[in-house]
């Protein structure tokens, strides 16, 4: 057991801080794809304070893949008002895509103005008919000389009003079986026929969009992987998502907001974190959470040594870290009372309301990237070598 | 950076595994359990050979001089085979509070045989946590009185391990005139449970148990081997329901293939895989992060001791009627879970304790 990360990182954490000081005072301004955030964005790119281990060529800062050195990125730009590293589905999902499976012309195109901030994308899988049971996704895709001819319909599609590219999972093989059937499509979101309506949340906000998608015609080159490969390629980013719905040092941030607001909040005069029952809750939630940082941190180790087995460590992050940031903010709520139920611009409206925000948003982070119930599958089938569900016939 | 077990700290752990499973059936268990002491001892003594009762000892004294960490792993191999052996009191938490707080004197005498394997010491800590009964011991002019109850590992031990309720230590030894002893009976049978009661008996003092942060750390040690027994009988319970899902069939099929049954083992495992984190987690920051061990030791007993009687629980749902039975036995790893959660503290009050570590009072 070491937690030091060593003497011969204390020059790489030096040169962060030096460089977080330098351009702390950074303000990047306009909406996304303005020049300042681009120009901000390549800065710390050919810092090596993102893309780092990204080739030169794809316009990466081209250094070595070393997790504690990400690690310390990630450590001192928190501490700082600096701003951060543009992030998204693009970022987060297409490009490690693309650099394990995609052509080398795709690569050329794509990857260096995703890094920029130049492209946004936005992720076209779920359907109406197809959530929980993606592979029977039944939007199609028509060869029609050197063209795909796109047909049907796409939901829950964040950030598909600010994109310009969609990554798009189709039918293109309707006689193959249904995990078979399917290919991954990278799709311009200013082609003729995609019509989008924003979807309302419990929030108030529109986070999401469903596309309805029309002899949508794009370059049959636009296909990642083969033709009916499109499960495989998705199933590798998928991974890549999982893991980032739950972060426990970010809950960490809102445990300690939490610990504050429960000591200024009072009932009839006496302050909520001094009621006992209120405060047990309070310290079961932490309990959680240092359970989950212990688990962080053998993930962590797991990547620097790759001798190291966390795979069950993996799976559970999701599932755990969504359910406990859910009721953490919920005993936010709790501990104000009907105070807790103002929301918008009310009067005595706490927080500008970002724990009622919040609560709702990690609801539907359950449900989101695989809702928690997938989860459990995964979990018992991969990591505890449970069978599957039978097949119903037909389905 | 590595966060895990070493190679060493593997090895020891299949070595104790090994040695519980050639020699502590689930048989030998259940004779034990009913009352065939004798089965307990041949199992004491192999792990005494393992040199596991001179683990935290220093080298001087004729330990291993080993690391919390260590313990953590010998404490949870212990719980996953519901080993009838002392150890979290006599063989950690007793030999800490002497090395830590006695006299060179009381080193000399105690640290070699408890290294040695020839002597057990009883741990009774349970007044300064939290006092039933009216307990408590009185010391004055080198003699306490008083009662004690529910010490770790104190039946037919050859000394005791007392603390008061201001968090002083003493050492009393076993024959010393005035000392009753009552057996208590707990559900686990696995391992045994005393109470004393103390009329003007001669006592040793540890006389560096004057400041609270003694008896802190001893606890801390004493928490950090309770949770890690039970991460090793709740993993044992999990494995185990697992297994029993993939051989038992209804409807025409494997219990394992529900989806209500295959939840309740996702969600056993999701809470207890961070746990194997946690307790190491918490042996490190005993050993190297002063300012996070307190808070750590805590949390990490409060917290498994929850998923611990989840997972006791659902584990025995899994096993559906099976599960409530005698001759499956699942019941004794429920039982160790059981007691563990309780003693030294249950998530209650630990927690209470961690509020107050915290300065939420303030």
């Amino acid at each position: 057991m070491d937690l030091e990360y060593g003497p011969q990182y204390d020059d790489f954490r030096a040169e962060v801080i030096n460089f977080i000081k330098e351009n702390e005072n950074t303000k990047i301004s306009g909406p996304p794809r303005s020049d300042s955030r681009i120009e901000w964005q390549q800065k710390l790119i050919d810092n090596g304070y993102f893309a780092r281990s990204i080739p030169k060529e794809y316009g990466g800062y081209g250094g070595d893949m070393d997790i504690i050195k990400l690690r310390i990125i990630a450590e001192e730009f928190a501490k700082s008002p600096i701003p951060k590293p543009a992030g998204g589905q693009g970022i987060q999902m297409l490009v490690p895509t693309l650099l394990s499976l995609g052509t080398e012309e795709q690569k050329q195109a794509y990857i260096r103005p995703t890094l920029r901030g130049e492209i946004l994308w936005c992720q076209g899988y779920s359907e109406p008919n197809s959530g929980s049971d993606l592979a029977s996704l039944q939007t199609k895709a028509e060869l029609d000389g050197d063209e795909w001819v796109i047909n049907g319909q796409k939901i829950w599609t964040s950030t598909a009003h600010l994109s310009q590219m969609c990554f798009i999972l189709v039918r293109t093989e309707p006689d193959a079986p249904k995990h078979q059937g399917i290919s991954y499509l990278l799709m311009p979101m200013d082609a003729e026929g995609i019509d989008r309506r924003p979807i309302k949340q419990m929030t108030g906000d529109s986070d999401f969009n469903e596309l309805f998608l029309t002899d949508v015609r794009i370059p049959a080159e636009n296909i990642v992987g083969s033709r009916g490969e499109g499960w495989k390629v998705a199933n590798a980013t998928l991974g890549h998502e999982r893991g980032s719905l739950a972060d426990p040092n970010v809950t960490q941030n809102r445990l300690n907001s939490l610990i504050d607001l429960m000591k200024n909040e009072t009932i009839d005069g006496q302050r909520v974190i001094d009621k006992p029952i209120f405060r047990d809750r309070l310290l079961s939630i932490q309990g959680r959470l240092m359970a989950q940082q212990s688990n962080a941190l053998r993930i962590l180790s797991s990547q620097i040594n790759k001798e190291q087995d966390a795979n069950l460590a993996k799976f559970i992050v999701k599932l755990q870290g969504t359910e406990l940031r859910h009721e953490l903010e919920g005993l936010a709520i709790d501990a104000m009372g009907e105070i807790g139920t103002l929301y918008e611009d009310s009067p005595h409206l706490r927080d500008n309301g970002v724990w009622q925000m919040t609560y709702m948003y990690y609801l539907g982070l359950i449900i989101g990237g695989g809702t928690n119930q997938i989860q459990k599958n995964i979990i018992s089938e991969r990591a505890l070598g449970m069978p599957k569900e039978p097949k119903i016939q037909g389905a | 950076m590595y966060f895990g077990l070493s190679e060493e700290q593997k090895s020891l752990e299949e070595n104790i595994n090994r040695f519980l499973a050639d020699n502590a059936s689930l048989d030998t268990i259940k004779a034990v359990a009913n009352g065939e002491e004798d089965k307990a001892q041949s199992v004491h003594q192999g792990i005494l050979d393992l040199g596991l009762s001179g683990l935290v000892i220093p080298e001087e004294y004729g330990g291993l001089e080993l690391n919390m960490l260590f313990a953590t792993v010998v404490a949870a191999a212990l719980g996953s085979g519901t080993a009838p052996v002392p150890y979290a009191g006599s063989y950690v938490m007793a030999p800490l509070a002497i090395n830590l707080a006695g006299s060179d004197d009381q080193k000399n005498q105690w640290l070699p045989k408890i290294a040695g394997g020839e002597c057990v010491i009883g741990v009774g800590l349970s007044e300064y946590v939290g006092a039933r009964e009216d307990a408590g011991i009185e010391f004055s002019n080198g003699k306490l009185s008083g009662r004690c109850l529910f010490l770790i590992d104190g039946k037919n031990a050859d000394a005791y391990l007392l603390a008061n309720k201001s968090g002083e230590l003493f050492l009393v030894e076993a024959s010393a005139p005035g000392i009753e002893v009552i057996e208590l009976t707990t559900v686990d049978k696995t391992r045994t449970s005393i109470e004393l009661i103390l009329k003007n008996v001669d006592a040793d003092l540890l006389s560096g148990s004057d400041n609270k942060s003694i008896i802190e750390k001893v606890l801390d040690a004493g928490r950090i081997m309770l949770a890690a027994d039970t991460v090793g009988a709740a993993q044992v319970m999990l494995d185990k329901s697992v297994a029993y899902s993939l051989e038992r069939k209804q409807f025409g099929r494997l219990i394992g293939s529900f989806q209500a049954v295959k939840h309740m083992c996702a969600e056993m495992a999701a809470e207890l895989e961070p746990c194997h984190s946690m307790i190491w987690h918490a042996a490190h920051c005993f050993d190297n992060v002063p300012e996070e061990a307190r808070l750590m030791a805590c949390q990490t007993k409060a917290h498994i001791s929850e998923v611990g009687q989840q997972i006791s629980k659902t584990a025995t749902e899994v096993h559906g009627g099976m599960g409530f039975t005698d001759e499956l036995g699942l019941h004794y790893w429920f039982k160790r879970i059981g007691l563990n959660r309780q003693l030294l503290g249950s998530p209650e009050l630990i927690r209470e304790e961690a509020g107050r570590l915290q300065g939420f009072d303030q």
